[in-house]
């Protein structure tokens, strides 16, 4: 893992102190909420509806077991008992006071932690592939380079204050697993004829109220240019991105008003100026960063295949945690393991400070002490010998997160909505709790197969609706809670932006609608080898709007 | 006229408050002081200028409520939010409502 050097722990050491600062002049009187708010928000210092939130960045979702137990302590100590893991992997608390959010900072800087730029018009959390580093189908671990531009982008003075946030993902696979084209710039590394490492570059992603793919406009940007061509791109649309309308503001609508071909036009002028600067990146320092990435020492443990076979035959809810859980590991003697954080009936992405503390303590004891987030608000533990995945999961079972549920309709992703966020219309946590609740038998879900269903309160799209196979939309409509439904979406290498099916459901008839869609499923594929995705990529919305509206005009949204 | 009640977010906090009739802010709405004409919503309007400037609250809002059989009730689903606390049981013993339940 990537260790601070001794001008990281000065910095966020000094912000840290200058946050103090300002929060003391604040709760003084000294500063106006006006002025305080934009320093706060630099701060990733929300106001919500019931309290303030605090969103801690964990930097392309890779976490130490000392740096979880920070979490847990910080939730314990400060907060409610717990945190909310969130599509950006990162963590939340819903209730800090302002007055201790300065030394939460400081005890989160103990573990080399912090909340900066994770709000604001800047360069976010950069993310990865949660699988980096131990997926047997990538080229090479991207994260070195998501830590590059994290340094980078640090308090960057040029790339600070953009038109709007500004969010960067990576991969090494071309099995897409961080949703790299609903970004601001995706990133996928790869290899070129000559082997050579180097990016993909696609531009103009995202959500929100105007879902984007975005377009490739580099086929292969070679790994020495990433800063470069990166800085080439932020300056082309702080130049010309729009800053007239926060809604017209990101760099998906200057891509889709200029044009992919024009926009990547002017960054490759740009980037011929940038080239040959400070700014290309030595192959010394790309090895220096790397080295901290560097994988560990996984010696061979090939007993673990038969014992595993044993445990398997012996338990079935082992065998089908391990079949729904647990994916080959590119050592052969390992695997990597999905902890879920979707209880059925939970709430998604929580967890309380005693399950950090367990998957803290599990992963220093069996998995090399590292920990990941996804984006799909999941735990990972990277590196598992098979040989250990029965005391794993006999721990996982004991704290309570051992739902084998990865990748199955009760996996859903949902935002905070109205139970706690300032800008939801709608709620998403209770929509997500009873579909779960409804599909919660072991079999009906293994019956259904892969099916995201990802849920968003508001049209900013932080539940990522547009990309689930189901996305379930809440809107305010007289006062009135509506959920509007998009099928077909997916934020993987092929990805696609849901369609609206018709009007939408009240809350008390969204999960029947849910299972409507879901039965009308099982009714039209033509195999058990048919995802609901492919199913719907086949035959279209048609039969899903039959089912649902009987083909009457109710449909119209 | 709709009946109108004050709320805000304590600075030092965050949590949510509504002010009551003796001008304290409270951490339950049915505690809350009820304008029920234009004057008084007036007055509840400069009441949390004031405050606001006082560095005492932030995020301040006149909002909409309806009194059924002696409950004051929000007429937004967000306000509703605000004043009972999140809808679901999001840590161990946590029943959902910080103050009286109120008939959804």
């Amino acid at each position: 893992m990537y260790r601070y050097d001794e001008f990281d722990h000065t910095f966020v050491s000094a912000r840290v102190e200058q946050f103090r600062d300002q929060v003391q002049r604040r709760l003084s009187g000294e500063l106006a909420e006006d002025a305080f708010k934009p320093l706060r928000l630099m701060n990733g210092v929300y106001l919500q509806l019931h309290a303030y939130m605090l969103r801690v960045a964990i930097p392309y979702g890779t976490l130490s077991s000392r740096q979880m137990r920070m979490l847990a302590h910080v939730a314990r100590k400060y907060d409610r008992g717990y945190g909310h893991f969130t599509t950006r992997q990162n963590i939340q608390y819903n209730w800090p006071r302002l007055s201790d959010t300065p030394d939460i900072l400081k005890e989160l800087a103990s573990v080399e932690m912090h909340s900066l730029q994770t709000s604001g018009n800047c360069i976010r959390n950069v993310t990865a592939d949660h699988f980096s580093g131990a997926a047997a189908d990538e080229v090479a671990d991207p994260r070195p380079y998501a830590e590059i531009l994290r340094q980078w982008s640090s308090v960057h003075p040029e790339f600070s204050f953009l038109p709007r946030k500004f969010k960067i993902a990576v991969t090494g696979a071309e099995r897409d697993r961080a949703a790299i084209q609903v970004h601001d710039i995706g990133l996928h590394l790869k290899k070129d004829e000559q082997g050579r490492l180097g990016f993909a570059v696609y531009v103009g992603g995202g959500q929100g109220r105007t879902p984007m793919i975005a377009k490739k406009i580099r086929d292969f940007l070679p790994e020495e240019d990433l800063l470069s061509y990166t800085t080439a791109i932020m300056r082309v649309y702080n130049l010309y991105g729009r800053r007239d309308n926060k809604y017209k503001a990101r760099i998906k609508i200057l891509v889709h008003e200029t044009g992919a071909e024009e926009l990547a036009r002017q960054v490759e002028i740009e980037f011929a100026k940038l080239k040959d600067t400070e700014l290309k990146l030595p192959d010394a320092d790309i090895q220096a960063i790397s080295a901290y990435f560097a994988p560990a020492a996984l010696p061979n443990r090939a007993e673990g295949w038969g014992t595993l076979a044993g445990w398997k035959k012996a338990d079935a809810e082992f065998a089908r945690w391990v079949q729904q859980n647990v994916q080959p590991h590119k050592h052969p003697d390992y695997g990597m393991v999905t902890i879920s954080l979707k209880p059925i009936g939970g709430i998604p992405g929580d967890a309380s400070h005693e399950q950090m503390d367990a998957v803290a303590d599990i992963a220093e004891e069996y998995a090399f002490d590292e920990i990941r987030v996804s984006h799909e608000q999941n735990l990972i533990l990277p590196h598992v010998a098979l040989a250990d995945l029965e005391p794993v999961y006999r721990a996982l079972v004991a704290a309570g997160l051992a739902t084998a549920n990865a990748g199955l309709i009760t996996d859903i992703i949902a935002c905070p909505g109205l139970d706690y966020c300032a800008l939801a219309n709608a709620r998403s946590i209770p929509v997500a709790q009873e579909i779960s609740n409804r599909f919660g038998s072991p079999e009906r879900q293994a019956e259904i197969g892969d099916l995201k269903i990802k849920i968003s309160g508001c049209i900013n799209a932080c539940g990522h609706h547009h990309v689930g196979h189901i996305g379930l939309l809440g809107v305010e409509k007289k006062g009135e809670e509506l959920y509007q439904i998009t099928l077909g979406g997916s934020g993987d290498e092929n990805t696609s932006i849901g369609e609206i099916i018709g009007r939408g459901f009240e809350p008390e008839k969204v999960t029947d609608a849910v299972e409507t869609i879901v039965d009308t499923y099982l009714g039209l594929r033509r195999d058990k080898t048919e995802t609901f995705l492919e199913a719907y990529r086949r035959v279209g919305p048609q039969p899903f709007k039959d089912a649902l509206y009987g083909g009457s005009a109710q449909e119209a949204a | 006229m709709v009946d109108k009640v004050l709320t805000a977010n304590r600075l030092g906090d965050g949590i949510s408050v509504w002010l009551d009739a003796s001008g304290n802010w409270v951490e339950s709405l049915q505690d809350a002081f009820v304008a029920r004409h234009a004057e008084a919503v007036a007055a509840l309007e400069a009441t949390g200028k004031r405050a606001f400037d006082e560095n005492k609250v932030v995020d301040v809002n006149v909002i909409d409520v309806e009194e059924v059989d002696g409950v004051l009730r929000p007429l937004r689903m967000r306000e509703r939010i605000r004043a009972e606390g999140p809808s679901i049981a999001y840590a161990p013993g946590y029943r959902g409502l910080s103050g009286p339940k109120v008939a959804a």
